[in-house]
């Protein structure tokens, strides 16, 4: 009888499991929900402001050059003509050839690794050396191209120029860096990303799915290609999207191996420029009056990347509709 | 093979600091020591990192920071006041040294040769190129080897029926303004085409390409069959690359040689301000594309340790410092010029 409830300020309401939350919890708990609240809107806060921040600085060259800036070729400091239609072209040729080579890959290394074609070990093994290879720097990337891939692609090269000529890829001969070398390399780099990503989608494809698919006889290709990869295809074009925005930026690896060169070709051997890598190049001794040029450069390589990732989950909204019903 | 293995390496670590244009910095017991920190050209960079660094050793408690970001960088860095020196290829032009506040004191450290190095595996001795042969080719005129302006100078050699392919610099740097100052005086062509510059607008065509710093066009060059570009000479002395012999203004074939640097040095009176240039030099066996390089120093500074300190430093890189130009490709500065610049610096406070 003289057990007698504590009263909550004494004991801060801990005396029993099912007390109500504290004034410190329900503030913790506020708190946290405000804190990750406003994180995220500053995420959001923070496009804005590198929007604004580099429009600002690029209104001069907005102002002088206007739309002439994104149709023209020439990049001229002495007489102020600048133009960046060869590199809008060179970013969007060498990230979509990196595209479909590194996203062919990045696949067939995901299904390779989730399909139960290696034993649990090896695959782990196998899993981490790709994504090892998101931890090269950039610039090893780049000499890696220099020493390595060009002399490769050399002979290839010379051979496809020499006897398919006519062929407007292989319109020119290869002098070294190039669109092929650039792009080469730039799928091996996008490669863990889209690898990974896949892997993760073709893992959460349920296995009943696959054991269904089997069980009315399919062979297990016709399972992976009937079934696993049409219900994981959300998550796989979402890899691609992301493996996309990053050859989009791609910067020093492509500054050593694109060639630099203001000029626009179909052709896969002759050199070329990105928006990533003429500011690379032009930034660091840009003076006052290349600035806000090289600024609004850096907005349309922003304008680019922010499209390509709108399109990206337009594209994934409908399509996600259209297989919704294999789930 | 080793050796195979090694240049990358060398050139990745290299290639890495030049890019990430990080100085290393190591902290220093002494409290009284005193700390320089200077930007710009990459040109004199292998030399300039060697002076500090023995300077420091030699001398306890000045420690001294250099960034090789280039020489537009290193101007941009001394108009704004964030370094107490810097240095550039091309010194500094009138507008740019109206923008600093209190002026400047420019001073020739060393001397460098731009040389034309290349790629062309089968060829034994060194490529003559004449007036005409070099400028035709960084106009894009003259688009293969075994083009007769070049053939003319090179008898008996067997020139390959190879595409050039001509490297110039993707960012803006003070030895294309060297090599473009020098092809500008050599040809009207060139001079009312591309121009002279720190960056200048190359013919487009797929057989110009661009690469980053000394270093990328060095690499670029070494792996391309056919190429030619433009470098310092340590850089190309450095890979083991052919250079070209070139038509001097004497008309003389002049292979870029040490002495043959100093003797265009040589013809040069060195004026008040310290702007010398010689886009081409008279002597018969002047090597034609020879340039001073310079530290730009300012008249005063408000810590009056750290001008003492920097004066001595510069004396130092005078006198001992110049011993170990030539031993990595640079041309040591002639008497007259040390003088000079030893009087020069009573103007620094």
């Amino acid at each position: 009888m003289n057990h007698t409830l504590p009263s909550e300020s004494e004991f801060g309401g801990e005396a029993s499991i099912s007390a109500p939350p504290s004034k410190f919890d329900v503030f913790a708990d506020r708190g946290f929900r405000s804190a990750t609240a406003m994180f995220a809107w500053l995420t959001v806060a923070l496009v804005f402001l590198i929007v604004y921040e580099v429009g600002g600085s690029a209104m001069p060259a907005i102002q002088k050059h206007g739309v002439g800036f994104l149709t023209t070729q020439t990049w001229d400091l002495q007489s102020e003509q600048f133009g960046v239609l060869p590199e809008i072209w060179g970013t969007l040729y060498s990230s979509f050839l990196a595209l479909i080579i590194g996203g062919f890959f990045g696949i067939s290394i995901a299904i390779f690794l989730t399909q139960d074609f290696l034993p649990r070990k090896i695959e782990w093994a196998f899993k981490n050396i790709v994504e090892l290879l998101a931890a090269i720097p950039s610039v090893v990337y780049g000499l890696w191209g220099i020493f390595v891939v060009i002399p490769m692609l050399r002979p290839t090269a010379t051979w496809l120029h020499e006897n398919l000529g006519w062929i407007p890829f292989f319109g020119t001969s290869l002098s070294g860096p190039g669109m092929l070398p650039a792009a080469l390399v730039l799928a091996i780099m996008i490669l863990p990303t889209v690898s990974a990503i896949s892997r993760d989608s073709l893992n959460n494809v349920p296995n009943r799915l696959k054991e269904a698919a089997v069980g009315l006889g399919a062979t297990r290709w016709e399972a992976i290609f009937g079934v696993i990869l049409p219900t994981a295809s959300k998550g796989i074009f979402g890899a691609l999207v992301l493996g996309f925005g990053r050859a989009l930026g791609e910067t020093m690896a492509l500054a050593m191996l694109v060639g630099n060169s203001n000029q626009m070709s179909i052709s896969l051997f002759s050199p070329g420029n990105t928006l990533a890598a003429l500011l690379a190049n032009h930034f660091p001794e840009a003076g006052k009056d290349e600035e806000p040029v090289l600024m609004y450069a850096a907005l349309v390589l922003l304008a680019i990347t922010l499209l390509v990732n709108i399109c990206g989950a337009f594209v994934l909204k409908r399509a996600s509709r259209r297989t919704a019903g294999s789930h | 093979m080793l050796c195979r293995l090694a240049f990358p390496f060398v050139a990745i670590t290299a290639l890495a600091a030049a890019i990430a244009g990080c100085s290393s910095s190591t902290s220093s017991g002494s409290v009284e020591s005193i700390k320089l920190q200077g930007s710009g050209a990459s040109f004199p960079a292998p030399l300039y990192g060697r002076w500090f660094k023995e300077y420091s050793g030699a001398v306890n408690g000045v420690r001294i920071d250099y960034q090789a970001k280039g020489s537009g960088g290193g101007i941009k860095d001394f108009i704004e006041h964030t370094v107490d020196f810097a240095a550039s290829d091309a010194a500094m032009n009138d507008e740019e040294i109206g923008q600093v506040d209190g002026g400047v004191v420019l001073l020739p450290m060393t001397a460098g040769s731009v040389v034309l190095a290349y790629n062309l595996p089968k060829l034994k001795s060194p490529l003559k190129l004449s007036r005409e042969a070099y400028v035709g080719i960084f106009l894009g005129k003259i688009s293969s080897w075994d083009d007769a302006a070049i053939a003319k100078s090179n008898d008996g050699v067997e020139l390959p029926k190879l595409p050039i392919t001509v490297v110039q610099r993707a960012d803006s740097s003070g030895t294309t303004f060297v090599f473009t100052n020098h092809l500008s005086a050599v040809s009207e062509e060139f001079k009312n085409g591309p121009g002279v510059g720190k960056s200048v607008n190359w013919p487009s065509s797929d057989k110009f390409i661009a690469a980053p710093k000394n270093d990328g066009v060095t690499a670029t060059i070494k792996q391309t069959p056919g190429a030619i570009g433009y470098i310092e000479f340590g850089f190309a002395d450095q890979a083991k690359l052919p250079m070209a012999n070139l038509e001097s203004k004497a008309g003389k074939f002049v292979s870029p040689s040490l002495d043959n640097a100093k003797a265009a040095l040589a013809g040069v009176e060195m004026p008040a301000d310290m702007r010398a240039w010689l886009p081409d030099p008279e002597a018969d066996s002047a090597y034609p594309i020879v340039s001073y390089t310079w530290l730009l120093c300012y008249p005063k500074y408000e810590d009056t340790a750290k001008a003492d300190a920097l004066k001595e430093m510069i004396i130092w890189c005078l006198n001992e410092g110049q011993n170990s130009s030539a031993e990595m490709g640079y041309v040591p500065l002639p008497a007259n010029v040390v003088e000079a610049v030893t009087a020069k610096l009573d103007s620094i406070q």
